[in-house]
């Protein structure tokens, strides 16, 4: 008891980290997972992008909370609305809170294009927990509050966070379901890799000879054909009437014939340094079966690196599932993801009269680097008896 | 020398093999046969075709017969006829439309190559020589960005401020009156004036992948004795490092040329798509989208035929500069 409020203060402390540089007793008696977070903790990219991440897919779950509006639902007389400005200061200048402005449509009369005026007569508070469009919560719960929103009465007015498209849809909204499909996507995408890969590249660094050369000369050959020509071959293939869900699976099963290459090279590169490990060598010695020797000794002790790689392997998969969608090969409309959004940008004029249209590409961007960041948090960390 | 790269030539014809495989499987792949719907697709638009150059058409791939043999019958067809099938779309022989795409996909995966390795080696070198400095840091980010960015979102940016701040339209390879003329030195003046931007984009993410190889692998070679022995017999630092740990370090670099030229191909494609370039990426699009299959499926086959060769070129390159390479077993 003694010992484990010792540790609990000395994880609070600031000193942690020299104790650790130093080699102070906590360490020696810490078991790896905690040496693991501590050594992760140290990594401040990580951390902050660790924390982006878990709000982004809270999002993910809970995007009919998130989003203020249906995302297929047209306001008309939104058509290209830009951002709709939140102020805080209004027109007599008091502070206030957030809140927007009565926006009316108008028509230029030189460009013919929507133009959007304040009118500071008549203000919206924006409010938390605010009730809008019913939906269901995980698909169970009906509710009606959302995140953020005008009032139900403010239906003259809208709150467009980061605008509207060409059809008067709120963009936030669709950003947020968006990050349903992409994000879980990023995700089975590399666990069915990660089946593949650990599948083959164990047997290939558990036998070695000739099967680890036929696997390893299979993974030569995988990558060097580049892979969008062959995604957007392989994905024109699935037939255009599948419902969403059977398109989603099928894309998540053409990105992970080339992802499980990833895998298989680390999962191999860790058998084959483990294989002549002392206490491998020690539990045969023992008697202890290879199946034994390799779930209940190796793969505790390789299980850090397989995550780490997992992590810095999703962003691939975010990546290739927004290229393939924006090109209109992955999911389609009606589904929503990031990469069926970007499509919207390949319309010229939408892109030069509405440019928050590539708001989703910045989800993207966002989720992308955090996933590198806190891959690579996590790769440093999976050794932690490494100095 | 010469055994090494027999060996190399001879391990590519598997691959080569494989690759012809996997295109021809993509050509099978949507559901039923491509010449029937193909015939309905017609019929449908009020075009008649006749019985008889449908049998011929059918008679020519194999339609009908064993997979192997329609295989075999394609296959044969490029090897020794050079007959690449016909597109269904075009109404022309693939041969025809590929060629000056593949070359334009070709010069633009080589020269973004180029240039991202132009850029990436001085910097990551500066980068490991300099570490921890502002520079250093700034550099850091800019190549944490760049592998963050993908090129298609980069070129739609880059599209979006041409047309609104510099009213120029960026798409395209050529200038109108050169897109169908023949070559001349005229009209690769030209294209070199339309190429640089997405030469530039395409090379983004390499670049930044290459500064960051380049950094972490000098920074492993720095701290290797016989740097410090050389810094001990006072040889310059300049010559110092250029000479001796940043050839080890680029080894990697050169040694999956391969893998760059497989995802500068796959960049190439969806940039193209945007900026609407004469390479590829379009034109398999469309060719996708319409199941023109012949069409699609060379594609495939032949961008992976180049990364095999460009893989092979490479790996010779390699030997011929490390003996190390060239006399492992």
């Amino acid at each position: 008891m003694a010992d484990a409020t010792l540790i609990k203060d000395q994880v609070e402390s600031q000193a942690l980290d020299d104790e650790i540089a130093s080699g102070g007793e906590d360490v020696y008696v810490a078991p790896p997972w905690k040496l693991m977070w501590w050594r992760f903790r140290k990594h401040k990219m990580a951390m902050i992008s660790a924390v982006i991440l878990i709000l982004a897919y809270l999002t993910a779950a809970f995007c009919e909370f998130v989003a203020p509006y249906d995302p297929d639902m047209p306001f008309i007389q939104y058509k290209y609305a830009p951002p709709t400005k939140i102020h805080i200061r209004d027109a007599e200048g008091r502070f206030r809170a957030p809140f927007v402005y009565q926006t009316t449509r108008g028509i230029d009369p030189v460009t013919a294009q929507p133009t959007y005026t304040e009118e500071t007569t008549t203000r919206y508070t924006i409010q938390l927990f605010a009730e809008g469009p019913a939906y269901k919560l995980l698909g169970l719960i009906p509710a009606k509050t959302h995140l953020f929103g005008i009032p139900a009465a403010g239906e003259k007015q809208g709150v467009f966070v980061v605008g509207a498209d060409r059809l008067g849809r709120d963009v936030f909204s669709r950003i947020a379901f968006g990050a349903r499909l992409s994000l879980s996507l990023g995700l089975v995408g590399v666990l069915l890799s990660l089946v593949l890969g650990v599948l083959l590249g164990g047997i290939s660094g558990y036998f070695g000879g000739w099967i680890d050369t036929a696997v390893q000369r299979t993974i030569e050959f995988i990558r060097t054909i580049p892979t969008i020509p062959l995604w957007m071959t392989l994905s024109a293939a699935l037939p255009a009437d599948w419902p969403v869900e059977r398109v989603y699976f099928g894309i998540t099963v053409i990105l992970s014939l080339v992802g499980w290459t990833f895998m298989a090279r680390v999962v191999r590169g860790r058998f084959l340094a483990m294989r002549e490990e002392d206490f491998v060598l020690a539990a045969r010695l023992n008697g202890a079966r290879e199946l034994r020797i390799i779930v209940r000794h190796m793969v505790p002790s390789f299980l850090s690196y397989i995550i780490a790689a997992l992590t810095l392997a999703i962003p691939g998969m975010i990546l290739a599932e927004t290229g393939l969608s924006f090109l209109g090969l992955g999911l389609r409309p009606p589904a929503i993801s990031w990469g069926v959004l970007l499509q919207e940008a390949m319309n010229l004029r939408s892109l030069v009269l509405s440019p928050w249209v590539l708001a989703p590409g910045l989800a993207v961007v966002i989720s992308v680097l955090a996933f590198n960041f806190v891959g690579d948090g996590m790769r440093d960390a999976a050794d932690p008896y490494s100095r | 020398m010469f055994a090494y790269i027999a060996r190399r030539v001879l391990l590519m014809i598997p691959t080569l093999f494989l690759v012809s495989i996997i295109s021809f499987i993509a050509i099978q792949l949507p559901p039923g046969d491509y010449l029937t719907s193909y015939v309905a697709g017609l019929r449908t638009m009020g075009e008649n075709i006749e019985q008889e150059s449908i049998d011929a058409l059918r008679e020519r791939y194999g339609l009908g017969e064993p997979i192997y043999v329609q295989y075999t019958k394609w296959m044969s067809g490029i090897l020794l006829r050079g007959d690449w099938g016909q597109s269904m779309e075009w109404q022309k022989p693939v041969k025809e439309l590929i060629g000056e795409r593949i070359l334009l996909t070709v010069i633009l995966s080589l020269v973004s190559l180029l240039v991202s390795w132009f850029i990436a080696i001085p910097v990551g070198v500066y980068s490991a020589t300099h570490q921890y400095s502002i520079p250093d840091y700034i550099m850091s980010i800019i190549s944490f960005v760049g592998v963050g960015v993908p090129g298609f979102l980069l070129a739609l940016i880059v599209m979006y401020f041409a047309q609104t701040q510099l009213n120029m339209n960026v798409g395209g390879l050529f200038s109108e009156k050169y897109i169908n003329a023949p070559w001349s030195l005229d009209r690769v003046i030209d294209m070199a004036k339309h190429l640089w931007i997405p030469v530039l984009i395409l090379a983004v993410e390499g670049t930044a992948g290459g500064i960051r190889t380049t950094r972490a692998n000098l920074l492993d070679e720095l701290n290797k004795p016989y740097v410090e022995l050389a810094r001990a017999k006072g040889l310059n630092e300049w010559k110092l490092i250029w000479k001796y740990p940043v050839r080890i370090a680029l080894n990697p670099f050169f040694s999956t040329v391969g893998w760059s030229l497989a995802s500068l191909i796959s960049g190439a494609t969806l940039i193209s798509v945007v900026l609407s370039l004469q390479t590829t990426g379009p034109m398999q699009l469309r060719a996708l989208t319409s199941q023109d299959m012949y069409l699609a499926g060379s594609f495939l086959l032949i961008l992976s035929v180049l990364t095999v060769i460009g893989t092979l070129v490479s790996d010779i390159l390699l030997a011929w500069v490390d003996p190390r390479i060239r006399l492992e077993k």
